[in-house]
C-alpha cells in the first residue's frame, strides 16, 4: 500500500470520526430540543444553526410549526394528525414510529424568542444549502434576521460563494452585520455598501443605527448622508411603483369602462346592468376553466383563457342584445327610466348568477404563463397577471378604435352618434345598429369579466364594485369619446394610486370622488367635451 | 293640480286627511294595549316600530317624490341625507348611554374606548343635548344639499348627471364612514341605545310615541309638499321639469327653485332618518350604499311620480312585500324587486295612484285638464 494510500485511509477515518461526532451532537441537540427549559432548547436551537447539519432543517420547521412532540420514553418525534390520532416519526432519524393517540405524547411548547431563534438558525443551515435559490432566499432573509453570530457565518458563506447573485445579497447581509456590530472603518465601509442597496429594511437599519446614540462623528455624517440618498432613491421607486399600480388599476377601470362609454356615449343609455356584463364575463371564464378541466388533458389548460376572452365576448353580448330588444328599445328618451329599468335588469341577473352558481365566491385560476412576477428594485414585484391585463387593454382599445374607424359598422354608429335623424334619412338602420352597439358594448363589458376574474374575487357582486367607478370615468372623461374614457380612466386609476400612500386607501378613493363631484361642476361634459353640434343635444 | 285648490285641499281632501291621521295616530296606538294580550283587535308590540320604520320610509319617498316627480331632479343621494340624519340622532342616543356600556365611560362612547381614544372628538361635542342633535339632524342634511346643490344646479347638471353625482356623493360618504377614525363606530354603526328623553327606548310606550312622532313627521311633511307644489313655485318646478330652458327664458331662476326644493326635500329626509334610528336601533354606514338610495325611487314610481300620496303608497307597499318575501321566500326578493324596476318603468309608468287618477279622469273628460299631459 502505497503512502498515499495510507494517508488517505487516515484521512478517511479521521473524517469518519468527526461526522460520528458532529452525528452524536446532533442526537444530543434534537434530544434537548425536547426539554422542558426554554432556555435549553434556545441554546440547542442556536447551536443546531450553528452545526449546519441539513437533517435539522425539518426538525426545526416542525418545532416552529407546533408538530414537534415528546413521547413518554423521552423521544422527540414530530406528529402528524391523521384521523383521531397522530403519526408519529422520530425527528432525530426520521424512522416511522406508526399512530399514536392524542394522550400518548406531549407538545414542545414554543415561545416567540424561541421561534425568533429558528427563523435565524434555519436561514444560516440554508446559507450553505446546495440548491441555489434556497440559499438567495437565506441571503435575504439575513438581513432581517440579525444575530451577533451572523458576521461569522456570512463571511464563511461568502468565502464559499460562487454565485454572482448570492454574492452581492451575502455582502449585502454582511455589511448589515458589520454596520450593527463592526469597528468605526467597517461601519463607514459598510454604509458605503448599503447606501447603494434599495432594500427598505436597510433603511429601517439605518434608522436603527442613527438613533442609537453615541457614534463616531466620521460615522454619524456618512449614516446622514447614505440616509438622504437613499430616501431619496426609495422615494422616486415608490413613487414609480405605485404609478406601475395606478395604470394597471387603470387599465382595469378603463376595460369596465369602455363598453358603457360605448353605449352611454352613442345611444346615450345609462346601463346600470352593465357591472353585471362584466360578472356575467367573469363566470364564463369560470365555466370555460370547468370545461377544460373536465374534459381536456391538463397540459391544454393554459389555453383556456384565450378561449374565455370569444365566450365572453359572445355571451355578454348576446345578453346586451337581449337587453336591448326587450328593455332598452323601449325607453329610447327616457334617461332616468333607463336607468332604472336597468338597475332591475342588473338585481336579476345577480339573483340568477347567485341561484344558478351559488353566492360564494368562485375559484378561477390564473394560467401558468400569468403567475409570478418580476423582481423590480425595492423589494417589489411586479405580477404578470397585471402585466398582461395592461396589454390586454392596451389591445381591446386598439381593436375596438379599427372597428369605430375602418369598419362599415363603425362608420354606422359615428353617424348614428353624431346625428340619430340625418343618418336614419341616409339609410343607415339605427335601430340595428343600436342593438348591435349595445352588443358590442356588453360584449367588451364580459372581456373585462374575463381580466377581472385574473386578480379578484368571481362572485355575484363582482359587478356592483365597478359601476359607481366605471361611470364616474366616462362622465370624467367626456361622454362619446375613447380618448376621453382613457385618459379619464388613466386619470382616476393613478390619481387614486399616487394618493393611497398619503392618505390611506379609503379617504384616497373619497377624495377622488369629491375631486370629480366638483370637477364636474367646472365641465359638465367631462374632459374630452365633444364640440360643435353634437355637443348641443 | 287642475285648478289651485283652497288652502291644499278641499273639503273632502281634508276630511280624508284628518281621517286617515286620526286612524294612523290615535286608534293604531289604542289597539296596541288597550285590548287584552289574546284579543283579535290587538295590534302586537312589534308591529308598531314596523309601522313606524314603514312612516319613515314613506317621508324619505315623499321627499324624492318632491324632487323627482316635481322638478324632475332624481337624487340617487337621497339615502344619504337620511343616513347623515341618523347619525345625528345616533350620536344623540349614543351620548344617553352614559356610563351604561360595556366599558362604563362616562365621556366615550364604547367603540371610541375600545379604539384607545381619550378625548371626545370635537363633532360630537354638544350632541348630549337633544336640541342640538335635533338641530344637527335639521342643518347637516339641508346644509349639504344646499352646498351641494349650489354647484350642481349652478353648473346646470341635469337629468342623469345629476343622478351620477349623487351616487357618487353617497357611496364617497359610505367609504367615509366605514373607516374606524372618522369616528362614528366605523363598520358597525352606532347601537345599543338605552334611552331617548330619558325613555327607555324599548319600552312599548315610548315605542308608540316614536310611532306617531314619525306620523306626525310624515304628515306635516306631507303638508309642507303640498303647500311647495300648490304654490306658484310649484308651478314652476313643474314648468322647468318639462321645459327647463324655456323656463329659464321666461326669466325665472331655475337653479334657485331647484336649490330650494332639493334642501327641503333633503331635510325631509333627514327628518326621516332621525326618527327610523331609535326604532330600528341601529345606524351604520350600509344606509349610505347606492343600492338603498335607489330603491327609494322605486318605491316612488311604483307609487307614481309627481302625486305625493303616490309615494306613501309605493314606499309602503313595497316595503310590506319586502317584509313578507325577505321573511318567507328570501331568494325571490331580489327577483321581485328587479322585476318591480322593469315592469314599472316599461309598462306601468305612472305607478298606483297615477294609474288611478288616470281612470278616474277618464270617466270625467271634462275634468281631463291640460295638466295630465305633463305627466310624462
Amino acid at each position: 500500500m502505497s503512502r498515499l494510500g495510507r494517508l488517505l485511509i487516515v484521512l478517511f477515518a479521521l473524517l469518519a470520526a468527526t461526522a460520528s461526532a458532529r452525528a452524536d451532537d446532533y442526537h444530543e441537540l434534537v434530544a434537548k430540543l425536547g426539554s422542558d427549559s426554554f432556555s435549553d432548547k434556545e441554546a440547542a436551537a442556536q447551536k443546531l444553526g450553528e452545526l449546519g447539519d441539513g437533517r435539522a432543517i425539518p426538525v426545526l420547521k416542525a418545532l416552529s410549526d407546533g408538530l414537534l412532540y415528546t413521547t413518554s420514553d423521552n423521544r422527540v418525534v414530530i406528529a402528524e394528525p391523521s384521523g383521531d390520532g397522530f403519526k408519529i416519526t422520530d425527528a432525530a432519524d426520521g424512522t416511522a414510529l406508526g399512530e399514536v393517540k392524542e394522550d400518548a405524547i406531549t407538545k414542545v411548547r414554543v415561545n416567540n424568542r424561541l421561534r425568533g431563534l429558528i427563523t435565524g438558525a434555519l436561514s444560516q443551515m440554508t446559507l450553505f444549502s446546495t440548491d441555489r435559490s434556497q440559499r438567495l432566499t437565506a441571503a435575504r432573509d439575513a438581513l432581517r434576521h440579525l444575530t451577533p453570530e451572523s458576521t461569522a457565518n456570512l463571511e464563511r458563506a461568502l468565502a464559499k460563494e460562487q454565485d454572482t447573485e448570492v454574492r452581492q445579497a451575502l455582502t449585502l447581509a454582511l455589511s448589515a452585520a458589520q454596520l450593527m456590530s463592526g469597528t468605526k472603518e467597517q461601519r463607514i465601509a459598510a454604509i458605503g455598501v448599503l447606501s447603494a442597496s434599495d432594500d427598505p429594511e436597510v433603511r429601517s437599519l439605518l434608522g436603527q443605527l442613527a438613533n442609537s446614540g453615541d457614534l463616531d462623528p466620521e460615522v454619524k455624517q456618512a449614516l446622514s448622508a447614505a440616509q438622504s440618498n437613499l430616501e431619496h432613491r426609495l422615494m422616486w421607486i415608490g413613487f414609480a411603483q405605485n404609478l406601475f399600480q395606478g395604470l394597471s388599476l387603470g387599465s382595469v377601470l378603463l376595460l369596465a369602462a369602455i363598453g358603457l362609454a360605448i353605449t352611454f356615449g352613442v345611444m346615450g343609455v345609462i346601463n346600470m346592468a352593465h357591472g353585471e356584463m362584466i360578472m356575467l364575463g367573469a363566470y364564463t371564464t369560470f365555466v370555460v376553466q370547468q370545461i377544460f378541466r373536465a374534459t381536456l388533458p391538463p397540459s391544454w389548460f393554459d389555453l383556456y383563457l384565450v378561449l374565455s376572452v370569444p365566450a365572453a365576448f359572445l355571451v355578454a353580448g348576446f345578453a346586451g342584445i337581449v337587453l336591448e330588444r326587450t328593455v332598452i328599445r323601449f325607453l329610447y328618451g327616457r334617461p332616468l327610466e333607463t336607468l332604472l329599468a336597468t338597475w332591475g335588469v342588473s338585481l336579476v341577473l345577480q339573483q340568477l348568477v347567485r341561484t344558478v352558481f351559488g353566492a360564494p365566491n368562485k375559484e378561477v385560476s390564473n394560467p401558468s404563463w400569468m403567475t409570478g412576477g418580476i423582481d423590480i428594485l425595492g423589494g417589489g414585484t411586479i405580477t404578470w397577471n397585471r402585466i398582461v391585463i395592461l396589454g390586454f387593454c392596451a389591445v381591446v382599445m386598439i381593436a375596438l378604435s379599427l372597428v369605430l374607424r375602418r369598419t362599415s359598422f363603425g362608420l354606422h354608429m359615428r353617424a348614428v352618434t353624431q346625428n340619430r335623424d340625418m343618418a336614419a334619412v341616409m339609410g343607415i338602420p339605427t335601430a340595428r345598429i343600436d342593438a348591435l352597439t349595445f352588443g358590442l358594448g356588453s360584449g367588451i363589458a364580459g372581456i373585462a369579466g374575463v381580466a377581472l376574474s385574473q386578480i379578484g374575487n368571481v362572485s355575484p357582486n363582482l359587478g356592483t364594485i365597478y359601476i359607481v367607478d366605471s361611470f364616474l370615468v366616462v362622465v370624467f372623461g367626456g361622454v362619446g369619446n375613447l380618448m376621453g374614457t382613457l385618459a379619464g380612466a388613466m386619470s382616476l386609476g393613478i390619481v387614486n394610486k399616487l394618493l393611497e400612500p398619503v392618505a390611506g386607501a379609503v379617504l384616497g378613493k373619497v377624495a377622488v370622488l369629491l375631486a370629480i363631484i366638483l370637477f364636474i361642476q367646472k365641465r359638465p361634459r367631462g374632459l374630452f367635451a365633444l364640440k360643435g353640434r353634437a355637443a348641443e343635444t | 293640480m287642475t285648478a289651485a285648490p283652497k288652502f291644499l285641499f278641499d273639503r273632502r281632501g281634508w276630511a280624508f286627511y284628518l281621517g286617515t291621521a286620526a286612524v294612523l295616530c290615535v286608534a293604531v296606538p289604542l289597539l296596541n294595549f288597550l285590548p287584552g294580550p289574546s284579543s283579535v283587535l290587538r295590534i302586537p308590540d312589534y308591529l308598531i316600530p314596523l309601522f313606524g320604520k314603514y312612516a319613515c320610509y314613506a317621508l324619505l319617498a315623499l321627499s324624492l317624490d318632491l324632487i323627482w316627480g316635481y322638478a324632475g331632479i332624481l337624487s340617487l343621494g337621497q339615502g344619504a341625507f337620511f343616513a347623515l340624519g341618523g347619525y345625528a340622532m345616533g350620536m344623540y342616543l349614543m351620548r344617553q348611554i352614559g356610563t351604561r356600556g360595556v366599558y362604563a365611560n362616562p365621556i366615550l362612547p364604547d367603540f371610541m374606548v375600545f379604539l384607545n381614544w381619550k378625548e371626545l372628538p370635537w363633532y360630537w361635542w354638544g350632541f348630549d343635548h337633544f336640541s342640538f342633535a335635533v338641530l344637527m339632524v335639521l342643518l347637516v342634511p339641508g346644509i349639504l344639499a344646499f352646498v351641494f346643490g349650489w354647484f350642481a344646479f349652478r353648473s346646470r347638471i341635469t337629468g342623469v348627471y345629476f343622478s351620477i353625482i349623487t351616487q357618487a356623493l353617497t357611496y364617497a360618504l359610505l367609504l367615509a364612514f366605514f373607516r374606524n377614525n372618522m369616528g362614528f363606530g366605523g363598520n358597525n354603526g352606532l347601537t345599543d341605545f338605552k334611552d331617548v328623553l330619558g325613555f327607555d327606548i324599548q319600552a312599548p310606550a315610548t315605542r308608540r310615541a316614536l310611532y306617531i312622532a314619525s306620523l306626525v313627521a310624515l304628515g306635516a311633511g306631507y303638508l309642507v309638499c303640498r303647500a311647495i307644489v300648490a304654490s306658484k313655485l310649484g308651478r314652476v318646478l313643474l314648468a322647468l321639469r318639462d321645459a327647463e330652458a324655456r323656463v329659464r327664458f321666461l326669466g325665472y331662476s331655475t337653479a334657485h327653485a331647484k336649490l330650494f326644493v332639493f334642501t327641503v326635500s333633503a331635510i325631509l329626509a333627514g327628518i326621516a332618518g332621525a326618527l327610523y334610528v331609535p326604532q330600528v336601533g341601529i345606524i351604520n354606514p350600509s344606509e349610505f350604499s347606492p343600492a338603498n338610495s335607489i330603491e327609494v325611487a322605486i318605491w316612488v314610481a311604483v307609487g307614481g311620480r309627481g302625486t305625493l300620496v303616490g309615494a306613501l303608497v309605493g314606499a309602503i307597499a313595497v316595503n310590506l312585500l319586502k317584509t313578507w318575501l325577505t321573511g318567507s321566500f328570501a331568494e325571490t326578493w331580489l327577483f321581485v324587486l328587479g322585476a318591480l324596476f322593469i315592469l314599472v318603468t316599461l309598462v306601468f309608468p305612472r305607478g298606483l295612484v297615477g294609474s288611478l287618477q288616470q281612470l278616474s279622469f277618464r270617466r270625467r273628460p271634462l275634468a281631463a285638464g291640460a295638466a295630465r299631459e305633463s305627466m310624462q
